[in-house]
């Protein structure tokens, strides 16, 4: 697998290795959360290129864009962004129905992504019954189910409280440790990305403010 | 998406606007079902026609005549059948055998029918007796008939058209089992041999019906009586073939008709033209097996040397009134399934604003924009199938309904039952595949507004 070299709009230049877990702060307006949907192939660049695992996302049609989505990214959201009328096993289980993974692997692959988040004993539950931090790591298993190398995240922790906030970020880490998956983080929580993530990247006005390894 | 992967969910989201998506549904099958209802009612239209057609025996008969006698008949002259181009062949018992013989001939009977008077009662009607052949129970004609049929082929029994029967009684009922007289004028062949008396000739010309003997000199008529006994009234016309000649009101057997040996119009020209031979037939009704048969049979018969005559033109535009007539009543029905379709159009589009950020999850979990466009029209021909099949239903009863309301109608005007609508195979199918067609259609403007949704857009929509 290559670097995943990344590029963006408005002189935004950024380049995140495989592996890395990366913080984008910066305030309402800085070009942050437009800066993931063009990672995650939501949206397209006006000029420029973005390169993940050396395609251009700028030169893919629609077609391309939606397997970049379903196969190269997973995505959370801060909304979570569940089916509300699906259980939690439904909706882990829906990317794998776009992917279009075999029927048989799908029970596994879910159980494994459940597991990976703890929410084994919510299986049937609907997402009504959960709490918002299950919610979020339903929504992070959600992201996981179909193996991608990337993790997108849009403020995960932004409609949780702190301690809930503290669990989903800790669970991030242990993601970004054990399984060596590259994570581009949106957050406007600086201290948050200051204790989990490896390195931050400050934006304002969709320039790069600052660029730094938070060892 | 699989496909099945796309209908189980286009299932869960019909599920989900379960009372929106049941109303839109029921919509179409009203429409299929009001396109169903008025094509069965046309076919079933025809389907009346059509039988009732048949049982008039004039769709499935050949009018066979010697070629010599053509002019006889009166009707327009064809040339290719006025000048004979080989000898003469005249209608014997050898030739009515051959016709027989012929591939889908059913049947071939001479025709008798002469105008005659009957007493009754002890007063004098005038009317036209025609013999029938045992076959035409068959047909239909006799189905609803008072009474019963005949009872022997040669049985001295008569069975009244009911015109005939009112002028005879008022209770035309009652006429039943009552005898009545028939008075005719009998031909008596007269031999060349002075020896010959006319008891003895009538011996000789067992086999009546036939023209005259070759042998004959000539003839005389004598005025006979037979008796009849009343069995039967019918109300329908049955009818004995074509040729100019009006319709039998008082109905015998047809042997026995021929035993009567009732004088001709055509006796005194076959005489002078001094015929010789076998005995002959003045026209001969070969009946085929089906209407279908009729154009073939009757050029088969041509080929042998005769004259023949059918109907069969007259299905044809038959058939073109009904298909006008369906292409209606289908324009009709069409017109309440278009407005369905317009519902199912309404329902999506409601359905696209309502599931937006659905749209945006979907699309930001690896959707693809084609995914989206085939769950949408999947959940439009899911409306249409299920709307179809439940419109066929509805179709059938409403027809069942008409018919019942329409026999309850007929059988207080003492009319006999009718089977009003019909709904063959055919429709069931094509009006299933014509909703499910309609239905995709109507999702194609939905489905499509739906796959180009923004993405973006979609998941910021609250």
């Amino acid at each position: 697998m290559g670097e995943s070299l990344v590029r963006a709009v408005q002189d935004v230049s950024i380049c995140v290795r495989e592996g890395e877990f990366v913080a984008l702060l910066g305030s309402s307006g800085s070009g942050k959360s437009t800066l993931l949907n063009l990672l995650a192939g939501l949206d397209r660049p006006t000029s420029g290129a973005i390169y993940a695992h050396d395609q251009n996302l700028a030169d893919m049609n629609s077609e391309q864009l939606a397997h970049h989505r379903s196969h190269t990214v997973g995505m959370v959201f801060q909304a979570f962004n569940l089916l509300p009328r699906m259980t939690l096993e439904e909706n882990v289980e829906l990317p794998l129905r776009l992917a279009e993974v075999d029927r048989a692997e799908r029970p596994m692959r879910v159980r494994e992504a459940v597991e990976r988040v703890k929410l084994g004993a919510r299986l049937t539950h609907r997402p009504s019954e959960l709490s918002g931090g299950e919610q979020q790591r339903a929504s992070l298993a959600r992201a996981l189910v179909n193996r991608p190398t990337i993790l997108l995240a849009d403020e995960p922790t932004g409609n949780l409280d702190s301690v809930t906030g503290d669990a989903i970020m800790g669970l991030l880490q242990e993601i970004n440790r054990s399984l060596q998956m590259t994570i581009v983080m949106v957050t406007h929580d600086r201290p948050r990305a200051e204790k989990f993530s490896q390195r931050i990247i400050t934006m304002a006005d969709g320039k790069l403010l600052g660029d730094g390894s938070n060892a | 998406m699989k496909l099945r992967d796309l209908t189980e969910l286009a299932g869960r989201n019909l599920r989900e606007a379960l009372l929106r998506n049941s109303l839109t549904t029921l919509g179409i099958s009203v429409g299929v079902a009001s396109l169903v209802a008025m094509l069965s009612l046309g076919v079933g239209l025809q389907q009346m026609a059509s039988s009732r057609l048949a049982k008039s025996g004039l769709f499935d008969a050949v009018f066979v005549t010697s070629r010599a006698n053509m002019r006889a008949f009166g009707g327009p002259r064809r040339d290719e059948d006025a000048a004979p181009k080989g000898p003469v062949r005249h209608l014997d018992e050898d030739a009515r055998q051959e016709l027989a013989k012929l591939p889908n001939v059913a049947e071939v009977y001479p025709e008798v029918r002469f105008q005659t008077e009957i007493q009754f009662d002890g007063r004098p009607y005038g009317t036209t007796a025609a013999g029938i052949p045992l076959s035409a129970l068959a047909d239909g004609a006799f189905d609803n008939m008072k009474g019963s049929f005949f009872s022997a082929p040669n049985a001295n029994e008569a069975i009244l058209q009911i015109e005939l029967a009112k002028d005879l009684s008022k209770q035309p009922e009652s006429l039943l089992g009552k005898d009545l007289v028939l008075r005719y004028a009998e031909r008596q062949t007269i031999l060349p041999e002075p020896a010959t008396t006319a008891k003895g000739s009538r011996e000789a010309d067992a086999n009546s019906g036939f023209e005259e003997d070759g042998l004959s000199a000539g003839f005389s008529m004598v005025s006979r009586e037979v008796k009849l006994r009343i069995i039967g009234i019918v109300e329908t016309e049955p009818a004995a073939g074509f040729g100019g000649m009006g319709r039998g009101r008082l109905l015998i057997p047809l042997q026995t008709a021929q035993a009567l040996r009732v004088a001709q119009p055509t006796d005194m020209r076959e005489m002078l033209r001094g015929a010789t031979g076998k005995p002959r037939y003045e026209s001969l009704t070969v009946r085929v097996k089906s209407p279908s048969n009729v154009k073939g049979v009757e050029e088969s018969i041509k080929t042998m040397g005769f004259g023949t005559f059918s109907i069969i033109d007259a299905t044809k535009n038959i058939q073109l009134f009904f298909t006008v007539f369906d292409l209606l009543l289908g324009i009709f029905g069409s017109l309440a399934l278009t407005v369905a379709s317009l519902g199912i159009i309404n329902t999506l589009v409601m359905a696209i604003l309502e599931r937006r950020r659905e749209i945006g999850i979907l699309k930001a979990l690896g959707a693809a924009d084609r995914d989206v466009r085939w769950l949408f029209f999947a959940e439009a021909g899911v409306m249409g199938l299920v709307g179809g099949v439940f419109g066929v239903f509805l179709g059938w009863l409403i027809g069942k309904a008409l018919t019942f309301g329409t026999n309850v109608y007929l059988s207080r005007q003492q009319l006999p039952p009718i089977d009003l609508s019909s709904v063959p195979w055919w429709m069931v199918v094509a009006a299933i595949v014509f909703s499910f067609v309609v239905s995709l259609a109507a999702g194609i403007y939905p489905a499509s507004r739906a796959a180009r949704l923004d993405p973006v857009e979609a998941l910021r929509y609250e």
